[in-house]
């Protein structure tokens, strides 16, 4: 442990990877060159179709891209990440 | 054989025109014989790092244009033999070039008997870039360990590889040890991981290149500058040899040193 560590302030994560976590989302969305416009007509239409077979909570629905870990090639891949509250079923006429 | 490089970065003022500068002198050093191609076709700045501003009379549009022959526009540097400018055109703007012409203009700098071609790429994805772009056999990405830089970086290698160019290699510039060192600038392995390419070289923070380019002498060739070692590094790499990266560990900071850190702040 360096002496002089003692008088820095703790806790506070060096700005090196705070530029890079803030980077790697960044480059999430630039990758895919997927507008928030286009998430925004995705979203609607995600809840057009669920609606259909269940009543969801659109206030706290909540759609968009992260990135994951890639199996193939140790990389990451962006992936499409949606958590969609469901406040109770329809009735599906078969 | 011969090879047209480019050399890119999309963001500018990152150290495309200084690196291309010293890549070419250093493989001149080396007894091969280089063509430098300023693209930056408006914004003209080769020459001036290169220390051969007074000696232009025609340039890269005169030749495509026809107004004089490719050997009338290239430039003989005195001091390294073998190593060639074709300085780009000042008042003209970037449309008076296509990406075809670009490519003619490479095919015919390589029947010239160039070993190595390296086209000095303007900043932007627009037309200057494709042109840069169009004759080239492989690229190099510079980028600094900053977020602008780096996005930028990763849109260029997104659109090198759209236009058939793989795996471009990448070159750290300005890389501060002492930021490193305490956490506060991106590290060579935070870089590479992000934009997932074989990194070509680290070129450290160093006040010689700015000493160098007042004096338009390269820094290549400066033995006792650490940016000048890294560019011999880079050079070697090219030419297909494996050097480690260097190491950029500094001097254990002395007690007395820490203590007058302390109040500085």
């Amino acid at each position: 442990m360096d002496f002089f560590s003692f008088f820095k302030k703790k806790n506070v994560p060096p700005s090196g990877s705070v530029a890079k976590d803030r980077l790697k989302l960044v480059l999430v969305h630039d990758r895919v060159n997927c507008s928030s416009q286009v998430l925004e007509m995705l979203k609607t239409d995600i809840i057009k179709v669920i609606s259909n077979y269940m009543e969801i909570d659109e206030e706290e629905l909540d759609i968009q891209i992260t990135q994951t870990q890639s199996e193939e090639n140790n990389g990451t891949v962006p992936v499409l990440y949606a958590n969609i509250p469901i406040k109770s079923m329809r009735k599906v006429q078969d | 054989m011969s090879e047209v490089i480019v050399i890119t970065s999309g963001k500018g003022g990152v150290g495309k025109t200084t690196t291309s500068a010293n890549l070419g002198c250093g493989l001149a050093v080396l007894g091969k014989k280089v063509a430098l191609v300023d693209a930056d076709i408006g914004l003209r700045n080769l020459d001036v790092v290169m220390g051969l501003e007074n000696r232009i009379v025609y340039d890269l549009v005169d030749v495509v244009e026809g107004n004089c022959r490719l050997k009338q526009a290239l430039i003989k540097d005195k001091r390294y033999d073998g190593l060639f400018l074709l300085p780009a055109a000042q008042t003209r703007d970037k449309d008076a070039v296509s990406p075809e012409q670009m490519q003619k203009l490479c095919e015919s700098l390589k029947e010239e008997g160039f070993d190595f071609i390296l086209i000095d790429c303007p900043a932007g994805i627009e037309q200057g870039f494709k042109n840069a772009i169009a004759g080239a056999d492989r690229a190099v990405v510079i980028t600094t360990p900053e977020v602008s830089a780096v996005r930028d970086a990763d849109r260029i290698i997104g659109l090198l590889e759209a236009n058939g160019l793989n795996n471009p290699m990448l070159i750290l510039n300005r890389l501060r040890i002492d930021l490193v060192q305490r956490g506060d600038m991106m590290n060579i392995e935070d870089v590479t991981e992000i934009l997932a390419v074989d990194i070509l070289g680290v070129v450290p923070d160093d006040e010689a290149i700015v000493i160098a380019t007042n004096k338009g002498e390269p820094a290549v060739t400066n033995q006792e500058s650490r940016a000048g070692q890294a560019y011999r590094n880079i050079v070697q790499r090219i030419i297909g040899q494996e050097i480690p990266i260097m190491s950029f560990e500094e001097q254990p900071v002395s007690f007395f040193e820490k203590l007058k850190g302390l109040f500085r702040h």
